[in-house]
């Protein structure tokens, strides 16, 4: 594995016996993904297609030690649903959901444990090509190889990646950490995993506008704690102020948030930002023959 | 959902933080009768969500059931930028002696609820935030620990406020943070919090922004919705469940996945185009989907031409391309104003279906934009 998931992972579909559940459960299956089984509180002893369901978390990694969990239940009942696989050990949580109420992962994001990762919500999920996908990404467009990628965006992440793999440029691990404002998992938290990922060279960054991640991983790179080469795009730069750009995150308000901050922000610390996702191979390429930030 | 003035200090109200007394009307007539029934020195308010209202004239004064009559008759109806005031608030005015700032809203960096406070209200707290930095009190706080009155002890006094109205500082404080967990807000400010003459604090003004996303726990604020000013084919977007942001320009725009869609904006805006919206018609660009899409994208009479980006993924190319052609069969749109730029899995037998059906067809999604602000020219 290169970071987060590998081939070692044993991955539970909280939600299996639904439409959406059942049937990535089975293409994370035939991607190659060790899914383990499921949960449907209710449904404990019976079978999705060929998935042991379990009532609860806790039982299912009683009975075969997952230490992952792909959520996708309801937004009412998705907070619960990380709850309950938090308090039952599992060790990365990626929650599919969209449309949480952000003050449901604010508590959630204050009890749950350091030592769990939350992924998401508002997620595409996240992949180690060749290895294991958990979650909603189309798993032929990505390749394996030794760029790391993290995205707020999903079909964005799919293009860019597409457009990587036709550039014969494979990929480690894929991170879709989300497009809502509260997530349990930021680009700062993936750089540094990335950073000490020996299987990684160099790490594309995926942002948008709203929030200020994107600026807090220029710090981070600034302060030297990321020496890898980054190469950045920022989606939303003609977007208005005050308007929601589908993604529950992506929003500039008071003046903050902009593509222009988080532009700035990047080139201020030597990352060359994208114009377009169809550049981001050829800078990938580039900053390969770079010298690293030493 | 942004609530306007009116709404918000109900919800004061009903938290138990002290607001001015007052009522809310539609037209000169209701005015007048509030007028009459309590004729005390008021101040009329136009109920919109734009900020800068009094600049522009939207805040009168009026004593009696007479001289009421002049200021509802401007303010109602009246145009602030772009939208109309359809109500006035009018409410008895309090002797303020200085004007604080207090809000609660989400830290997203620190995922935790943020109480800001300063001793300088009346005015933007960004603009205090640029020239007065000092002036501000910022306190982060843990959901599970909750509201302690420490906090507020603590706030009060790292933001200057005055000492005599402290305790009513942390009463109030403690009562907007409840406030804002019940109703599940994204922000709750009082600006100004007003101190009387007589030394109390009243909420001068109300701005509360809730999670659309929690509004399900919330029916008895579906009624309020109705009130609050909507873009017609925002509105009629939001009721087919599809992602829609009306915008200025003339390039309507579909795609889906809300990245790829903000992307396909920014290449339209690069290539010198303005874009006429934002809309993301999710995965799988079914067909009913996507010809709903198109209806309302076109809707707006601005629209020259459309481009529609999709990356077929799990849905390949070809049955995307399917999907297209079956939505536009209708002829909702002119194929002469129309590019599409499909990408992803099966591309090639998915442009050639498109070819097929007479749909131009480009490979990048610069191309694309490239050749959609041209059509709109």
């Amino acid at each position: 594995m290169s970071i987060y998931l590998g081939k070692n992972s044993k991955v539970i579909v909280q939600g299996i016996t639904g439409r959406e559940g059942l049937y990535h459960a089975n293409r994370m299956r035939t991607y190659g993904t060790n899914v383990v089984g499921g949960v449907t509180p209710g449904k404990g002893g019976q079978k999705a297609d060929e998935f042991a369901v379990f009532d609860t978390v806790h039982g299912a990694r009683a009975s075969t030690g997952a230490n992952t969990s792909v959520i996708f239940v309801p937004p009412p009942f998705a907070a619960d649903a990380i709850l309950e696989s938090a308090d039952a050990g599992i060790e990365l949580i990626i929650c599919i959901t969209e449309g949480i109420p952000v003050h449901d992962m604010l508590k959630v994001m204050s009890v749950v444990p350091k030592s769990t990762r939350v992924i998401g919500p508002n997620c595409p999920g996240i992949i180690t090509p060749g290895e294991a996908l958990a979650g909603i990404m189309p798993g032929h467009v990505f390749s394996q190889g030794r760029v790391g990628l993290i995205s707020r965006s999903g079909t964005l992440t799919y293009e860019i990646v597409d457009q990587l793999t036709r550039a014969g440029i494979g990929q480690s691990t894929c991170v879709g950490i989300g497009g809502d404002p509260i997530i349990g998992t930021v680009f700062v938290d993936c750089l540094h995993a990335f950073e000490r990922d020996e299987k990684t060279d160099a790490v594309v960054l995926v942002g948008e506008i709203g929030g200020t991640d994107e600026e807090d991983a220029a710090a981070l790179i600034r302060d030297k704690h990321v020496t890898k080469p980054v190469v950045a795009f920022i989606g939303g730069r003609s977007a208005p102020e005050g308007k929601r750009m589908g993604h529950a995150g992506a929003i500039v308000s008071g003046g903050g948030g902009t593509a222009k901050a988080k532009i700035a922000a990047f080139q201020a610390v030597n990352v060359p930002v994208a114009d377009s996702p169809a550049d981001i191979p050829e800078l990938v390429s580039r900053s390969g023959r770079q010298p690293a930030r030493v | 959902m942004r609530l306007l003035e009116y709404q918000g200090k109900e919800l004061f109200a009903a938290a138990g933080i002290p607001v001015p007394t007052g009522k809310v009307a539609q037209s000169v007539d209701e005015a007048v009768a509030i007028m009459r029934a309590n004729p005390k020195p008021s101040v009329v308010k136009a109920q919109v969500l734009i900020g800068g209202r009094g600049k522009a004239g939207g805040i009168k004064f009026a004593n009696d059931e007479r001289d009421i009559v002049g200021p509802a008759t401007v303010i109602l109806g009246m145009n602030i930028k772009g939208e109309i005031a359809k109500r006035v608030w009018i409410e008895q005015r309090v002797d303020i002696v200085k004007e604080l700032y207090l809000s609660i809203t989400v830290d997203r960096q620190s995922k935790r609820p943020i109480i800001i406070a300063s001793a300088m209200g009346g005015m933007d707290i960004e603009e205090v935030a640029a020239s007065h930095a000092g002036a501000i009190a910022k306190y982060r706080i843990d959901p599970a620990m909750g509201y302690w009155p420490f906090v507020g002890r603590r706030v009060a006094r790292e933001a200057g406020i005055p000492k005599e109205v402290t305790s009513q500082f942390v009463d109030i404080l403690g009562k907007l943070y409840r406030l804002f967990f019940d109703i599940g807000a994204m922000l709750v400010e009082i600006n100004p919090l007003a101190i009387t003459k007589d030394g109390k604090l009243i909420a001068s003004d109300a701005k509360v922004d809730i999670d659309d996303n929690g509004l399900f726990r919330h029916p008895e604020l579906e009624a309020w919705k109705t009130d609050l000013p909507a873009d017609a084919l925002e509105e009629r977007a939001r009721k087919t469940g599809l992602a829609y942001v009306h915008l200025d320009g003339d390039v309507g725009i579909i795609g889906n996945g809300a990245g790829l869609v903000m992307g396909t904006l920014d290449a339209v805006k690069a290539a010198g185009g303005e874009p006429a919206n934002f809309l993301d018609v999710g995965g799988g660009a079914k067909a009913d989907i996507v010809r709903e899409a198109v209806n309302i994208v076109t809707a707006d009479p601005k629209v020259k031409s459309l481009f529609i980006n999709i990356f077929g993924g799990i849905t390949r190319g070809d049955e995307v391309a399917k999907g297209l052609v079956e939505a536009l069969g209708g002829g909702s749109w002119s194929k002469d104003k129309l590019v599409i730029r499909l990408t992803g899995t099966n591309e090639k037998e998915g442009r050639e279906v498109l070819q097929a059906n007479g749909i131009k067809s480009v490979e990048t999604m610069n191309e694309g934009a490239r050749q959609a602000v041209a059509l709109a020219r």
